[in-house]
């Protein structure tokens, strides 16, 4: 990685060229929300954004970044403000496109810890905050795209809970289960872009970023990953998007 | 305490539709004290919150159900802030069900949390923010469940007691999500009349719901206005008056929550608290209890720790937000 950017620029970046123009996103505050943000004034002028708070088209204000999705920021010029519950039922219609979200741990099928550490819920080695929205839109959005630092201590082989289901344990238990629709499609990380193999629903390395070895995401990762046929690079963020993505966030807020 | 069993009670819609039917809907004046008010809230019961994290949050009620030293009681909202760190310090609660429990995310992951959870003191029961919505939601229908396609194939299911249903219509398996009747009902609404006709402004959150589900409905709020008000603009009520058991008028009844549109949550208070239980562990609760509810008699007391400076300039703040 060079230093033109920090990881928190380089996620939110390559994490908003996911998003594509007539589509529409379910964004989680921090990260998450810049990119979608950033993909909104870059390339996806006609990309809705619906946020947990009950929130439909909010406008996010460059130095206005919301720290929940509950507070008045997270509504700006908002388009409709219908409430938590109906904002989550747009999705279990199937409005919403792309689920974007952020992972404390996150397992080889996918599925997202938030919940608690330790093998006893209610007894827990630490207590987590919780689901909140996370655990909805990783049941009802067509597709979710996850976006996180990519440490060995949050990919982990089983999470100790699953708050946040994606494939559960691979071949056809998501379906199984009653999840019907959806699942997490990507990982974009520090270290490059994750997929999942077709079949096994196992996590794979589909690209990384310039510079970075798949050894290097091998040894940052908990778990055996594998390979996509063709592992791509992915383009470094320019100049115009990190321009674009640091106004949005001056008092680097969630950039770092 | 902390099985993951469902208490009947929370979903028995008959038992609910009786309380409800054996109770006065009267049209009268509704118009009371925060005492009187909370006067009706019992050891054990389980409480409806509105609001939603740091917004429109009941804390002038929730304050004085701590006044009263009510205990074991379930406070049951979908994101939970710090009132469920100084119910849980104050010993006032032994259940909490929610989705997401802390300040928010600048100030990580809740410390007081952690200490009454890991500790077995309190138990913590997790649903989906949905789920907990339609929760509320089939309350407020009368209904013992709805079918949702959410929380299924998570550990979450095991920790509520969620149950399936299979679609008598397509044979799939969906979620049967319970309704929860909450004893009571705390809401804080922007303004409503003496009768208890209630509109909120921004979020509506889940409080026309959570009033719906519920046996008990007490309402603080920000401004009371004139009968005639609400009858121009029957379309901006929310909560009908018949509804309500008791409101009071509270302005800043969200401090130093925010409130849409009329004061922005105080930052700087939750820094403050923070960093004193970064000092002094879950004891700096206790202090802040001692400062901020048993302390000052009433509520406009209360505000004075704050000062009319610093909820000028929130005031101010929400003004430049919504405009």
């Amino acid at each position: 990685m060079t230093e033109r950017f920090n990881a928190s620029e380089l996620l939110a970046v390559i994490a908003a060229r996911q998003l594509r123009d007539d589509t529409t996103v379910f964004a989680g505050v921090g990260v998450p929300l810049l990119a979608a943000a950033l993909a909104k004034r870059r390339h996806a002028p006609r990309l809705t954004m619906v946020i947990e708070g009950g929130i439909i088209g909010p406008e996010i204000a460059p130095g206005r970044l919301p720290v929940s999705t509950n507070e008045m920021r997270a509504g700006h010029r908002a388009t409709m403000l219908p409430g938590i519950t109906d904002a989550f039922l747009f999705a279990q219609r199937g409005f919403v496109d792309v689920g974007f979200m952020g992972g404390a741990q996150i397992d080889q099928y996918g599925n997202i810890n938030t919940s608690v550490l330790g093998a006893d819920y209610w007894h827990p080695k630490v207590r987590l905050p919780g689901t909140g929205g996370a655990n909805d839109i990783a049941s009802l959005c067509r597709e979710v795209i996850i976006v996180t630092a990519h440490e060995k201590r949050r990919f982990v082989e089983r999470v100790d809970f699953v708050t946040s289901p994606s494939w559960v344990r691979g071949d056809g238990s998501r379906r199984a289960a009653g999840l019907l629709f959806g699942g997490v499609s990507r990982v974009v990380t520090t270290l490059g872009i994750l997929g999942f193999d077709p079949d096994s629903k196992r996590m794979r390395i589909e690209a990384t970023h310039p510079g970075v070895s798949t050894d290097t995401v091998r040894q940052n990762t908990g778990f055996a990953l594998l390979e996509a046929p063709r592992i791509e690079t992915t383009e470094p963020p320019s100049d115009e998007e990190l321009e674009m993505l640091r106004a949005l966030d001056p008092e680097r807020r969630f950039l770092g | 305490m902390g099985d993951p069993h469902l208490n009947p009670a929370e979903y028995d819609f008959i038992a609910a539709r009786r309380r409800v039917e054996a109770k006065a809907k009267s049209a009268a004046e509704k118009l009371t004290s925060l005492e009187d008010a909370v006067g009706r809230v019992k050891d054990g019961d389980q409480i409806g919150v509105g609001g939603c994290l740091f917004s429109r949050t009941p804390l002038a009620l929730m304050r004085e159900i701590l006044r009263q030293r009510r205990r074991g009681l379930t406070l049951a909202r979908n994101l939970t802030c710090n009132e469920g760190e100084l119910f849980m310090a104050a010993g006032a609660v032994s259940r909490v069900t929610t989705a997401w429990m802390s300040i928010g995310l600048p100030w990580g992951v809740s410390k007081i949390l952690r200490h009454y959870v890991e500790t077995g003191a309190v138990a913590l029961e997790e649903w989906s923010h949905l789920a907990l919505g339609l929760r509320f939601r089939a309350g407020a229908m009368g209904v013992p469940f709805l079918p949702a396609l959410t929380m299924l194939g998570s550990d979450l299911v095991g920790v509520g007691g969620l149950k399936t249903v299979q679609d008598p219509y397509t044979g799939e398996t969906v979620a049967a999500v319970p309704a929860l009747f909450p004893d009571v009902a705390l809401l804080h609404v922007h303004r409503a009349d003496r009768f208890g006709n209630c509109q909120i402004d921004g979020y509506p959150h889940m409080d026309a719901d959570i009033a719906r589900a519920a046996t008990t409905v007490l309402v603080s709020t920000e401004e009371i206005i004139s009968e005639e008000e609400t009858r121009r603009y029957p379309d901006r009520t929310v909560v009908p008056g018949f509804l309500v058991d008791a409101l009071v008028h509270v302005p800043f009844g969200s401090f130093p929550h925010e409130c849409y549109g009329l004061y922005e949550a105080d930052y700087d208070h939750f820094a403050e608290y923070c960093a004193a239980i970064d000092r002094s562990g879950p004891a700096a609760v206790g202090d802040y209890l001692e400062r901020y509810v048993y302390g000052p008699p009433t509520w406009s007391d209360y505000l004075d720790l704050f000062g009319g400076e610093r909820m000028a300039l929130q005031a101010k703040r929400a003004k430049e937000l919504t405009r």
